[in-house]
């Protein structure tokens, strides 16, 4: 054996790392009072609610379309739609990597089915002319006495009822079919509309961009290009309006069943290129240019999962987490009192510490990232205390190895050190990668348990650096571990030296 | 307990040995009979594969007493013909896993089995899986196995040796290979939660690889400079002096997996909890056998065939030593004749 016997330097002041360990803990839980965060946020499958994974639909020829953008593009629009929903606390999230991404959608509560019915619908953009159109209130009964041309009384009837401000007319359902006559309201809510079945529809454009009026510097207008087929069909329908009175010469561009744009057509357009004027700015114009361009979702979406946990279950399952996790931790602390005696509280002690630490962080993290803790994220936790309790044995045993080798307990504890600090960062290292890995690789309850598992084995290093190195080289300074107590941990019979100095 | 200690003493001045590099064959005999077991059981029934993998969706409706007869009975109502399982789950729940609907049709079943048993549908507690999610997840599990592998090896090919890393990993598809194949055995269902579970294990079976390792290396740092030990003698020192630890960070491992396990199938019946811990309570087991069973004599026999060690292995064979190979009955070779340079050891027998 390669056993170098050289005197170890023993400037190590435990003392000191422990005040600076206290000192960071202290300033931790301070830190919670100060952020007013009381407690961790929980994850839907421990409180009741609904989680939809959506998947991009990629048809043949068509990998290229699913680029970060379009993703990006389609979590902005599905949280519109889940905002409109007006649950507190619902997430719109792309989860995973590059071009392989999915769109995770959580909601507490029980507004399940909508949730579910409402985000992945892909509703198409639509080019409609407009047959009436009437402020967003509902119209006093005489109004809506005389229909305009091609309306029936029922759909007039309608729209004299509909009002616009009430925000469930303006969720946007997007169950229109192109070939309805249909009532519909405005984005803002200030106007509604009678509109003829659609004539031009989103996919019939090739090309949208905002741009500037170079000459008034001011006026932002949208340039739209149409394919082939979109030039035929807005050629007809404009040359066919621009000479209607009004409102029957606009023509209304609708998006999820409503209006986005209701422009008036000045002259009739064959060539495929159309300018929309108005007074934009040039949000407004970058917004309609996307609209434009990406349809209602840049992608299509394939439901991949649909998660509805009721409050009764997610309370349920928090609560066998919290028992597997102290039963566990119960089951670990019988074993090192059992087999390392006195020492073993130390190892009670740090794993003490590494829940605090713990629990401190997932509150932090809750208020900083968003972290909720998910019944994975529990088993990730429970798991970790065999992790934690690992590296512990891998320092005791090395330390009862040197003095084996005839140290005594204060030098042992130093020279053991240098050993088993090796020995626990590569292992921790390892898990460090596989808690990566599966971070990367994986949706949804997956990374709850990737993100407890690194996390515990960052704090890992962190006690077993700051807290039972120095604990333990503490205690090795004092008589009752030094001398070998029968109950230290330490004693030569429990390390078999006693057998042999018998022998 | 001190008696276990006392003996780990004794297995770290290798007073008592045991020959976990001689018997090599025994070790690799038992290994590959699971080994075959799992590849019978795998093409012959396959995995139990959850509704996750199929597409398919699932409601558990939690009420006093449900009978599966009701149960079925709304699910016909409702006009679903896909073949749909339905199980009791506790003695509060009912459980009906159909195949994949429509978003419709999950509606109407939901609804049908609110009205049978009486309960709001905001109650029931649904899981909707379409029909590619399981292959986007098996997907993902195998770039994590393979990205793991690959970074894995470079890496303990960096901070031990690099056929320290060829056997380790070799351990690790040992270990992922024979749980998979006690799953399709014994027909346990195979969830996510169980790959995340097989995934885990991988990082877990290598940690006690790595500890063992570590003490190889160090036995092994200038073995060549003298003629005392052969490498795998020295590897079969190292595995009988880590032997105790690796046992203790097993069953320290071991007991809050059980917990989970325990907690989660006899509590909360199926799901998240009790499907990871299975997973992972088998991968344990498999695992602390891999890291002593199979990890250390892998690499001595890759290391072995190196020049160096051979000439080393010539040496102490001329010395009078025992190579731990050789001989079935070496059981305790290192411990009579082998000489050991442990300071402080005391003449026993």
């Amino acid at each position: 054996m390669s056993t170098t016997n050289k005197p170890i330097k023993t400037t190590s002041r435990p003392g000191r790392t422990l005040a600076i360990l206290g000192l960071i803990l202290v300033a931790m839980v301070s830190l919670v009072f100060i952020q007013g965060s009381t407690s961790v946020r929980l994850g839907l499958d421990l409180r009741g609610g609904t989680s939809v994974t959506l998947q991009p639909r990629i048809a043949p020829g068509d990998e290229g379309k699913v680029t970060s953008e379009a993703i990006d593009q389609a979590v902005s629009i599905i949280r519109q739609r889940v905002n409109s929903l007006g649950v507190a606390e619902s997430e719109v999230a792309a989860q995973g990597s590059g071009t392989n991404r999915q769109i995770v959608i959580s909601v507490p509560g029980d507004t399940g089915r909508r949730v579910v019915d409402l985000v992945g619908q892909t509703a198409e953009l639509r080019f409609r002319q407009v047959l009436a159109s009437a402020s967003g209130v509902p119209a006093a009964a005489d109004a809506a006495a005389t229909p305009a041309a091609g309306v029936s009384a029922d759909v007039n009837a309608k729209f004299a009822a509909l009002d616009c401000t009430k925000p469930e007319n303006l969720q946007g359902t997007g169950a229109d079919a192109p070939t309805d006559t249909l009532v519909a309201c405005d984005r803002a809510g200030t106007t509604k509309y009678i509109l003829a079945p659609a004539e031009v529809l989103g996919r019939q454009i090739s090309k949208a961009s905002a741009g500037l009026d170079a000459q008034a510097g001011s006026n932002w207008f949208v340039s739209l290009t149409f394919n082939g087929e979109g030039t035929a069909a807005f050629g007809a329908l404009t040359s066919r309006v621009t000479s209607l009175p009004e409102p029957t010469n606009q023509v209304a561009i609708v998006l999820d069943g409503l209006v986005v744009s209701s422009p008036r057509i000045t002259e009739a357009i064959p060539s495929g290129n159309a300018q929309i004027t108005g007074s934009f700015t040039q949000l407004e114009a970058q917004d309609l240019a996307n609209v434009l361009k990406y349809g209602a979702l840049p992608l299509a979406f394939d439901r991949g999962e649909v998660q509805q946990v009721s409050p009764t279950l997610g309370a349920d399952q928090l609560n066998a987490g919290l028992l597997a996790g102290g039963l566990g931790l119960l089951l670990v602390v019988i074993f090192t009192l059992l087999y390392y005696r006195a020492l073993g509280f130390v190892t009670v002690g740090s794993l003490a510490i590494a829940g605090l630490m713990l629990y401190v962080l997932f509150l932090l993290m809750g208020e900083w990232i968003g972290f909720t803790l998910t019944l994975a994220g529990i088993a990730g936790a429970i798991v970790a205390i065999g992790v934690t309790a690992d590296s512990f044995i891998v320092y005791f045993e090395r330390v009862r190895d040197e003095m084996r080798e005839g140290r005594s307990l204060r030098t042992a504890a130093e020279t053991g050190w240098v050993r088993a600090r090796r020995t626990i960062l590569v292992a921790d290292f390892v898990s460090m990668i596989a808690a990566v890995l599966l971070y990367v690789f994986s949706v949804g309850g997956v990374r709850g348990f990737a993100f407890t598992l690194g996390l515990t084995t960052i704090i890992d290093l962190i006690i077993i650096f700051w807290f039972t190195k120095p604990a333990l080289v503490l205690i090795s300074r004092s008589k009752f571990f030094n001398s070998g107590h029968p109950l230290s941990g330490f004693s030569p019979k429990s390390l078999g030296l006693s057998v042999a100095k018998e022998a | 307990m001190s008696k276990l200690s006392g003996l780990g003493g004794r297995l770290y001045r290798g007073e008592t040995s045991v020959n976990f590099i001689g018997h090599r064959r025994r070790w690799y005999m038992v290994s590959s009979v699971f080994i075959l077991l799992s590849i019978g059981a795998l093409s012959v029934q396959g995995l139990h594969l959850g509704i996750e993998f199929k597409g398919g969706s699932s409601f558990t409706v939690t009420t006093p007493n449900p009978s599966v007869a009701d149960a079925r009975a709304a699910i016909e109502e409702a006009g679903v013909n896909s073949e749909a399982i339905v199980q009791l789950v506790g003695d509060n729940k009912v459980r009906v896993q159909t195949g994949a609907l429509e978003q419709a049709q999950n509606n109407t079943v939901q609804d049908a089995l609110a009205a049978k048993f009486a309960v709001s549908a905001s109650t029931i507690d649904t899981q909707i899986i379409g029909p590619s999610w399981g292959k986007e997840i098996t997907r993902k599990a195998l770039y994590g196995l393979f990205g793991f592998l690959i970074v894995v090896m470079i890496y303990l090919a960096m901070a031990l040796e690099p056929k320290m890393a060829i056997s380790a990993i070799i351990a690790v598809i040992h270990d992922v290979f024979i749980t998979v194949g006690i799953y399709a055995l014994v027909g346990f269902d195979v969830t996510p939660a169980t790959i995340i579970g097989f995934l885990t294990i991988l990082g877990y079976s290598l940690y006690d690889t790595v500890v063992v390792f570590d003490k190889v290396r160090e036995n092994t740092k200038s073995i060549t400079s003298s003629s005392t030990k052969t490498y795998s003698q020295a590897v079969n020192l190292a595995v009988n002096q880590t032997i105790v630890r690796s046992t203790n960070t097993s069953i320290v491992a071991l007991l809050p997996v059980a917990a989970i396990l325990f907690v989660g199938a006899g509590l909360l019946g199926a799901g998240t909890l009790k499907d990871l811990s299975l997973a992972l309570f088998i991968g344990l087991l498999v695992g602390t056998y891999s890291s002593i069973f199979i990890a250390p004599p892998v690499l001595a026999q890759l290391r072995e065939k190196e020049p160096a060690m051979q000439a080393l292995a010539k040496r102490v064979n001329a010395r009078g030593g025992v190579t731990v190979e050789t001989s079935s009955t070496a059981v305790t070779a290192v411990n009579g004749r082998g000489p050991r340079n442990q300071p402080k050891r005391k003449g026993r027998k």
